[in-house]
């Protein structure tokens, strides 16, 4: 009897590079939690301030000061240490003025994902769970609203509603349900399938109790890091239509409303238009970046 | 490819019968178009007289039939502000918007294109850090507040282009670049990863093997058939591009869609705005259809599945 000759092919250097780039994709999900974690300090940072800006602010955010108007940050020439990022067309503290507009765009951001991760979870597990003529019908409203841009849905519906800080949040929250919903009800179409979800029905349990016990839990994390990276898309939307003047009305101070000012004043005091929008800027990337982090941390598969 | 083409166009009207129902809902049942259009302090008479001239009065389907059925023909109605034909001050501002929106498409890829094949090239090296480092800070920027630095710096302070306007070519450098910033960082992430998925391939193994240099490798084989997926994606992508368009219009004061919808919802102009929304989004849903249809034909695979 002959034995085969054993031929071992191992291609030279075909191993190496396949462990130095798992070795190298854990360090970087590593570093990019770490990163989150950075990020996750400075937005409790962000938070904070807002929720405490009585305490914090250094001036009334809707103090007039008409003699001060116009005054450079305190570290340029004609600055002052009382306004320590300067002031703005009617003397108003910048600083203040930010710290207050945290408190908007928080809000909104907040609320807004909120109310439309509750549709559209609810519409992506009934899309999900009973198929059919409910699948397509979401499925079918989930394309007409991903063909509108966002930003056309919100202008049109503020159009006819008003701007208001309410009207903003229902309008941000319900024109941005379809992410959730398609993806929740691409999640659900697996799991609905798998062997607890069987056994489940086979024991009896109703369709609610199937969904909301059996389903649902597991697509929190899912939803979570969705939602957590909305609140970013969400905060950027608010300041634009608040720069737009068709958000949050002035002199309430927000972020997009101060920008949206301070734009009129770029030709001789830059500050007042680029600090707030640093903010947004700040505020926008940390969200991003614990978002990402949590992606990793939560449910690494995930595409979004 | 027949079968194909007819499910696209019957999700095709379902799409565009969705937007006609959006669009007149939000006027007829979120808002009153009276109210809008009628002082405050207006009696009750008045309100009812101008409901039954306008035929708001008549069932929403009446109502519905008839914006339809007019809008088909292009009529939308005229400006409450102007009193001219709101479709024909719409189109008059479509051209600015595309030429925008192209141009930021442009930008975007001449930024996308070489440096995620670089970073899928390279990967793990510096220039990939940077890349994601950058694409990450690019994504979290407000456009509209880069696009109010660029004017500071570039018109306020070195005094080299115009910050607003649309007579010549400087008038769309900085426009243009704002919006391709915007969209850059997600194309250049579809490139690195299209590129890197084409890479491990076996035909490029093959490449190789016949002595191919490694830049036709790249440029002929690798490149090419990454380019398919960054193809679907920005086609579908499409309308988010021209949602951060409209953004940079009101920035630079474009006379584009835009700017004029932004200004008609300030005159509470309704009939325009109403127009300026169907026109966009058809725009949209025909780019994705044309899309659609060049992808399906490119990758079969993408026919049947």
């Amino acid at each position: 009897m002959s034995v085969p000759p054993r031929v071992e092919v191992t291609p030279i250097g075909a191993a190496a590079p396949a462990e130095a780039g798992a070795r190298h994709a854990a360090w970087s999900r590593l570093g990019r939690l770490r990163w989150g974690a950075a990020a996750a300090g400075v937005l409790l940072l962000i938070i904070a301030s807002a929720v405490f800006a009585p305490l914090i602010a250094p001036h009334d955010p809707l103090a007039v000061d008409i003699r001060h108007r116009l005054s450079p940050p305190a570290w340029m020439d004609g600055g002052t240490h009382d306004h320590l990022l300067g002031t703005d067309q009617v003397g108003r503290d910048l600083l203040a003025r930010m710290i207050y507009g945290g408190r908007v765009s928080l809000l909104v951001g907040v609320a807004a994902v909120l109310l439309s991760a509750t549709i559209g979870v609810l519409l992506g597990l009934g899309a999900g769970y009973f198929g059919g003529n409910t699948d397509w019908t979401i499925m079918t409203i989930i394309n007409v609203m991903l063909t509108f841009p966002f930003v056309l849905l919100a202008l049109a519906v503020i159009a006819v509603l008003g701007p208001s800080l309410v009207n903003m949040i229902i309008v941000l929250g319900v024109a941005g349900w379809p992410i959730y919903a398609r993806v929740v009800r691409a999640e659900t179409l697996a799991i609905r399938e798998r062997d607890f979800v069987v056994a489940g029905r086979a024991l009896g349990m109703g369709h609610l109790r199937l969904i909301f016990r059996q389903i649902a839990p597991n697509l929190v994390s899912t939803i979570v890091v969705i939602a957590t990276l909305q609140v970013a898309q969400v905060i950027v939307l608010e300041s634009f239509l608040s720069f737009l003047g068709l958000g949050v009305q002035p002199p309430i101070p927000a972020w997009g409303n101060m920008l949206g000012e301070g734009r009129l004043y770029m030709l001789n005091s830059w500050w007042i238009a680029t600090f707030p929008g640093l903010a947004i800027f700040v505020t926008t990337l940390v969200i991003n970046l614990m978002g990402n982090a949590l992606r990793d941390w939560l449910d690494p598969h995930l595409k979004l | 490819m027949r079968r194909y083409i007819t499910r696209q166009l019957v999700q095709l009207v379902v799409v565009v019968f969705g937007i006609s129902l959006l669009a007149f809902g939000i006027l007829h049942v979120l808002g009153d178009p009276v109210l809008l259009l009628l002082p405050q302090n207006a009696g009750k008479e008045e309100f009812e007289r101008y409901r039954h001239l306008l035929g708001l009065d008549r069932p929403l389907y009446v109502q519905y039939w008839k914006f339809v059925s007019r809008a088909v023909l292009g009529d939308f109605g005229k400006s409450w502000y102007s009193d001219t034909p709101a479709f024909g001050l719409v189109l008059e501002r479509m051209p600015p918007t595309i030429y925008l929106t192209l141009c930021g498409l442009l930008v975007a890829l001449l930024i996308a294109l070489p440096l995620g094949t670089v970073a899928a090239l390279r990967r793990h090296s510096w220039v990939d850090t940077l890349c994601t480092t950058v694409a990450v800070a690019g994504q979290a920027a407000p456009i509209f507040w880069l696009g109010i630095m660029m004017i500071i710096v570039f018109s306020v302070r070195l005094r080299l282009l115009p910050a607003s306007g649309y007579d010549g070519w400087q008038n769309f450098l900085m426009p243009s670049f704002c919006l391709g910033a915007a969209l850059a960082p997600i194309t250049m992430r579809l490139v690195r990863s299209g590129v890197i998925e084409v890479m491990n391939m076996e035909f490029i193994k093959t490449a190789r093997a016949k002595g191919l240099a490694e830049g036709r490798v790249v440029v002929k084989h690798a490149f090419r058939n990454a380019c398919i997926p960054v193809i679907t994606v920005l086609g579908l992508q499409f309308g988010q591009l021209l949602g951060g368009a409209i953004i940079t219009e009101t920035v630079f004061a474009w006379p584009g869609v835009a700017t004029l919808t932004v200004e008609s919802i300030r005159n509470q102009d309704f009939p325009v705005v109403q127009c300026a929304v169907v026109l966009l989004a058809l725009l949209i849903v025909a780019v994705n259809l044309i899309v659609d249809l060049v992808v399906g034909f490119i990758d079969p695979r993408i026919r049947t599945s």
